[in-house]
């Protein structure tokens, strides 16, 4: 797993989408932080992390694309399937890969607050639980994105499904409420990653219930990868 | 290395039941004798299909320690299913395959440890130097062995000395070739599967290859496959002929051109009149067609002769061209090439199915079945 995972941190950087990504969310976290932040005068990050949440919808697409599916299109696959190693650990290795990619895009917030320290206390609990928030909801997309990227050997149709599927949770919520039946508003409600974020990790709590979702969002993807991958073989 | 451990095993215990069963052991040691040791590999009614697809079809074949098998047969035939099979990374639909003595299903990991891989298109990361890809391949096989040491054999071995810190996507295809070689052969495994490593290099790489592959052959079992039939007889010490999925032959190169040798036919040169000469080679009997091919030198021309059966006539003639005066300068006889074999082997399965079928289009028949190695 960890050959992987190293190999698969090397080649975010050997090729253009390491750095695209850092340099596309450092940009828009920083234009964020000052809108929200120095603009207003205040010491609250929350903007900046609610900011976060939309973006890791659009540019964890970028990250997950060319997981599996490069892979196949290159018949590197072959070496990976063929070598002594369990399918779990060629998906969790490429998962962790790509969630420290997200890890080092996301901690550039870390800088923000120590920026605020410098003037004022900042409420370090809420932003240690929005932090948490974060990487909870983009561990999620890039499970998601994962799993999309096992299912095709073109790069294009992973990112357009996963950036459908993505725009599609973000506006669940506004959706639910133009459905006239009540059990399917509840049941989407359920489902919707923003209901879960925004009405936990924001406002400085930790709910069991919010973290516990969006990890079995991960299992579930990751556990459908690996089965993605078991049926190609069957086929 | 390995053969040694395993014999000092197996003769340990080969005295230890020779003091309790001595019959039973001697009729152990003569079958290891006789089969040269265990099967490396074991293929039994091996079926695979692709939806309604039959692409491999009731095939069985073994393969012994050090032995090297050829793949032979038309694209699409089922070469690359099964060595994608044997590695596991395609499953089967019935029968069952054991590497190692390790079964590709059960034992899926162990059976993998045993096997390098060289696929159709080399597995390589284009963006990784070689020394990084090599390193990795190490990692995934979870090799033991001293891992800057053993890379560092394998480069020398393969001639990788001066690209090793290159990276992949700027070397040339005989290089990427050789690259994808290295690959299969670290963590040094018992059994290497290469499908088709010569295709597309220049006749230069393809020697280099070649020789490659003969060197290995002494510390492992290769299977490989090829649709170019010299090159199978050159190296291989068994071919299996595959056609449509099903084995239509299997015999050591030379046996499977001795087998179809009907008629002979032998190359002379001759100085002399053309004419006389032609009509006096028909005179002999047993010569049922003569044939001036070109001139070598000046009033000496090369000759085909065909002879109708098995009888050796080179004696006779030799006697009736001295006793005409027309000296005899060179004389070689021609046994069917490889080639010749193949595609009349290949014509008689097809006769046969068509004959069982009811006189099934042939097109149809081929076109259905292309499709398969590239899934």
């Amino acid at each position: 797993m960890v050959t992987i995972l190293k190999r698969e941190l090397e080649s975010f950087f050997f090729s253009a989408i390491g750095y695209m990504v850092m340099t596309f969310l450092f940009m828009f976290t920083a234009l964020f932080f000052f809108f929200t932040s120095i603009a207003e005068n205040t010491a609250n990050l929350v903007g900046t992390f609610n900011a976060i949440f939309s973006l890791a919808a659009f540019f964890s697409p970028i990250i997950t694309m060319r997981l599996f599916s490069e892979e196949t299109n290159k018949k590197t696959d072959q070496i990976l399937l063929t070598s002594p190693i369990k399918l779990s650990s060629i998906v969790l290795g490429k998962y962790f890969a790509s969630i420290l990619l997200y890890l080092a895009c996301i901690s550039m917030t870390l800088v923000y607050a120590l920026v605020i320290s410098k003037f004022t206390t900042p409420e370090w609990p809420i932003i240690f639980t929005s932090f948490l928030g974060i990487f909870l909801v983009g561990s999620a997309f890039i499970s998601m994105g994962m799993f999309f990227s096992s299912l095709t050997e073109n790069q294009v149709v992973a990112v357009v499904v996963t950036l459908v599927v993505n725009i599609a949770i973000l506006i669940m919520d506004a959706m639910s409420s133009a459905i006239p039946v009540k059990f399917l508003i509840d049941f989407l409600k359920n489902l919707s990653f923003s209901g879960h974020y925004f009405q936990s990790f924001p406002l400085g709590m930790l709910k069991l219930k919010d973290m516990v979702f969006f990890l079995s969002v991960d299992l579930i993807f990751i556990f459908l990868t690996t089965r993605a991958l078991e049926r190609k073989r069957w086929s | 290395m390995h053969l040694i451990v395993v014999n000092v095993g197996v003769f340990r215990r080969a005295v230890t039941n020779f003091i309790f069963s001595p019959e039973q052991t001697l009729n152990g040691v003569l079958e290891l004798v006789l089969n040269g040791g265990k099967p490396m590999i074991e293929v039994q009614k091996l079926t695979k299909r692709y939806g309604s697809n039959l692409a491999l079809d009731d095939v069985s074949f073994s393969v012994k320690e050090g032995e090297v098998l050829g793949f032979l047969g038309p694209n699409g035939a089922g070469k690359s299913t099964t060595m994608n099979i044997l590695t596991g990374y395609l499953s089967l639909s019935s029968g069952s395959v054991k590497i190692a003595g390790f079964d590709v299903l059960t034992d899926s990991m162990k059976a993998k440890e045993n096997i390098g891989y060289l696929p159709e298109i080399p597995p390589l990361y284009p963006e990784m130097t070689v020394n990084s890809y090599l390193k990795f391949i190490f990692g995934i096989k979870k090799s033991k062995l001293p891992r800057e040491k053993h890379i560092g054999e394998i480069v020398k071995k393969l001639g990788l000395d001066d690209v090793s810190g290159k990276v992949i996507r700027n070397l040339s295809k005989g290089y990427k070739q050789r690259v994808g070689l290295a690959g299969a052969l670290i963590g040094d495994p018992k059994i290497l599967i290469l499908d088709e490593p010569t295709v597309g290099l220049d006749p230069q790489q393809i020697i280099e290859i070649r020789n490659l592959i003969e060197s290995l052959k002494a510390n492992h079992t290769v299977i490989f496959s090829s649709h170019i039939l010299s090159e199978v007889q050159s190296l291989c010490d068994r071919v299996l002929v595959i056609n449509k999925g099903k084995i239509i032959a299997d015999d050591a190169p030379g046996d499977l051109s001795k087998q179809l040798e009907s008629n002979q036919i032998l190359f002379a040169l001759i100085e002399g009149e053309k004419t006389s000469v032609v009509n006096l080679v028909n005179s002999i009997a047993g010569v049922s067609a003569v044939e001036a091919i070109k001139e070598a030198e000046r009033s000496v021309f090369e000759y085909k002769i065909q002879t109708s059966s098995k009888d050796d006539i080179r004696r006779k003639l030799f006697f009736a061209l001295s006793e005409a005066k027309m000296p005899l300068l060179g004389l070689r006889s021609c046994n069917f090439s490889l080639e010749e074999v193949f595609l009349k082997l290949v014509k008689d399965q097809e006769s046969q199915e068509n004959e069982l079928k009811g006189q099934e289009p042939k097109e149809d028949e081929s076109k259905k079945h292309q499709p398969q190695e590239n899934k």
